[in-house]
């Protein structure tokens, strides 16, 4: 009963809505618009779970004085406070009654002056992770590896004013043979055709996925396997 | 200094000339202008209303109303005001307006009745279209109708989405049937599905957890459900070599659903007392905060094995990399196109696309599943041939065929 309920569930819903991307009219057209709202509705609320299941972790680490619970009574901390903030609105200029991301609003200092760089800082990181990855990968150890050095010096090369300035003697028929030319060309054609048959396949995948899951064949994900 | 002195004078002097003059031409050209506006202005022609077309494909409520103007006015009409009602002379509604030398406007019509805008189906419509000339001149059209709206019970854009969607289903179910039956079907073998055990028996012997993140998609995207099936698969192994298992989660739905399915896989290894809730948890919904929690635990735990399995925005290179920093051995997996070459870059085996769907059919091998596989390989296999077929029509002009297979969205 425990997965049968669910199974017919998936059934039923799974097969109205590929019926619904073929018939536009009443009631099925915008019916998947319409159950992506059901599903906004019912996240909501799932961050109450979220956010007790956060707050028991964090708490069972400290109260067994874990490895490394000073980190989870900073989170706790940052947590509350944060909490605290929006909940009781407060420093909000216009009050309890004010918008909560409220210029000069304790909650909105908090996001803009602390969450906001710390996150920019996280993704700042990216351009060094970029840098290491590079190098691993354009070592040229093999022949593919080679191929990969090459095209990405050309792309790099193109992408800049340099490029132009090295090779914008080549014109009329050889125009072709200039950097940025070299690149778009790389990105357009083989990237491109690279990418478009992962898309096929991708789509291919979640259209047998979907099959699997519509018709029961798969239900890893529904948990426990004894009825 | 005198001589300065008088150079000034002098600049000052002539500039008050120009700027004297200026003016006066100014002034002569605004009496020029009122005593053109003051002449009898010819009204401009009334704008014909030709057509209102019903949008095809669509559930109703939608038409495209054209209307003909002389070429020669264009640049006098400075917009056309549209009106709609529901008889010839009933109380004609504004609806809104085109710049002038734009000759159709989609009335876009509520479906709700209380709505002022509401626009029923199957109901007779009437127009008016006035033209609105720079002098200021409105000048109505004749009433344009009846037009009407009406709801398609089929979108005949799809038919190709269809025809192609009913093959595969038609494949599927055919090798599922077969696999059911006990036919052998070979299913080609995918270097990150066999690394699974090797990198969960690593981790085993380190004696170091196991780390596996779903990513930043919801409870329903395809990514995560497929990330799901793996994580049952894995966590059951995890659960048999009784290694320890860390699932950090971004989305509540996500941590919830998580939990069940690694409670079960615990439960069906035998070993359902190992299981606690603090394996899977939630970390937060911020994408880098997200990332920064899942790095902290990667350097503080050095865990043995990394799974990045689901969907990856921008954080894909920063787990990568830190995890390829602590010398974890990592398999990753996700249907995002821009990710794939950080993850194959950054990890050692990576499952590209539709390698993710087919993943936990591997890990199963349940004959039922890999049937869905097959299937799924006859469709690459058609996909391949209607291209070769596609790239030659086009190449020799059959246009049929490409028109055939051509989606109207």
């Amino acid at each position: 009963m425990r997965r049968t309920v669910p199974l017919v569930i998936t059934l039923i819903v799974g097969t109205v809505l590929i019926v619904a991307e073929f018939v536009p009219h009443k009631p099925f057209g915008n019916l998947g618009d319409k159950f992506s709202m059901y599903f906004d509705i019912i996240a909501v609320f799932a961050f109450i779970l979220g956010g007790g299941n956060l707050v028991r972790v964090h708490i069972t680490k400290i109260s067994r004085k874990k490895a490394d619970w000073p980190f989870s009574a900073v989170t706790l901390a940052g947590f509350a406070l944060v909490l605290a903030a929006g909940l009781f609105k407060i420093g909000n200029p216009g009050g309890i009654r004010g918008d909560v991301a409220v210029v000069g609003s304790l909650f909105n200092d908090l996001y803009i002056f602390i969450f906001t760089p710390l996150q920019a800082s996280m993704f700042a990181l990216l351009a060094f992770y970029v840098g290491s990855a590079s190098y691993r990968a354009f070592r040229a150890k093999t022949v593919e590896a080679t191929i990969l050095l090459v095209a990405a010096f050309v792309i790099l090369l193109g992408r800049t004013p340099f490029g132009l300035w090295l090779t914008g003697g080549f014109t009329g028929s050889w125009e072709f043979l200039q950097v940025p030319n070299l690149a778009n060309w790389i990105m357009d054609v083989p990237n491109l055709a690279g990418q478009r048959a992962i898309m096929i396949g991708i789509a291919l995948g979640v259209i047998s996925m979907s099959l699997r899951i519509i018709l029961g064949v798969e239900r890893t994900y529904l948990g426990q396997d004894n009825d | 200094m005198k001589d300065r002195l008088k150079l000034v004078v002098f600049l000052t002097v002539i500039a008050f000339i120009i700027q004297a003059t200026v003016a006066f031409a100014q002034s002569e050209g605004e009496t020029a202008d009122s005593v053109i506006s003051e002449q009898p202005v010819t009204p401009p022609p009334k704008p014909v209303i030709v057509s209102g077309e019903d949008i095809p494909n669509d559930n109703g409520h939608k038409l495209k109303l054209n209307w003909e103007y002389p070429a020669e006015w264009n640049d006098s009409i400075v917009r056309f005001e549209i009106y709609r009602a529901d008889s010839p002379d009933g109380d004609f509604r504004r609806l809104g307006e085109a710049a002038g030398g734009i000759f159709s406007y989609l009335d876009i019509g509520s479906k709700k009745k209380d709505d002022p805008n509401y626009m029923p189906n199957d109901q007779n419509l009437y127009y008016r279209v006035d033209a609105v000339s720079k002098s200021g001149v409105t000048v109505q059209s004749e009433i344009g109708g009846p037009f009407q709206t009406s709801g398609q019970w089929f979108h005949k854009g799809k038919v190709p989405v269809l025809i192609g969607v009913v093959l595969f289903a038609i494949f599927t179910i055919y090798f599922i049937r077969s696999a059911r039956k006990g036919k052998d079907l070979y299913i080609r073998p995918l270097a990150g599905i066999e690394a699974v055990d090797e990198a969960i028996g690593r981790a085993t012997e380190m004696g170091k957890p196991i780390l596996y993140v779903l990513g930043i998609g919801g409870a329903s995207d395809i990514a995560t459900i497929a990330s799901f099936t793996i994580l049952g698969r894995v966590a059951k192994k995890v659960a048999e070599y009784q290694t320890a298992l860390t699932v950090p989660c971004y989305d509540p739905i996500v941590m919830s659903v998580a939990q069940d399915v690694v409670r079960s896989a615990y439960l069906e290894a035998g070993r359902p007392d190992q299981y606690s809730d603090d394996l899977v948890f939630f970390v937060t919904n911020a994408q880098f905060a997200y990332v920064a929690g899942i790095n902290g635990i990667m350097v503080r735990d050095l865990p043995a094995t990394n799974f990045y399995l689901g969907y990856f925005a921008a954080e894909s290179l920063i787990l990568a990399e830190t995890g390829n920093s602590i010398g974890a051995i990592q398999i990753a997996g996700t249907d995002q196109i821009t990710q794939i070459p950080f993850f194959v870059v950054a990890c050692d085996y990576t499952l590209i696309g539709e390698e993710l769907y087919a993943a936990s059919a591997y890990l199963g091998r349940d004959p039922l599943l890999l049937g869905a596989l097959k299937a799924e390989d006859w469709g690459k296999a058609i996909a391949m041939v209607l291209i070769i077929v596609g790239v030659l029509a086009t190449a020799f002009g059959w246009d049929a065929f490409r028109e055939f297979l051509r989606v109207n969205l």
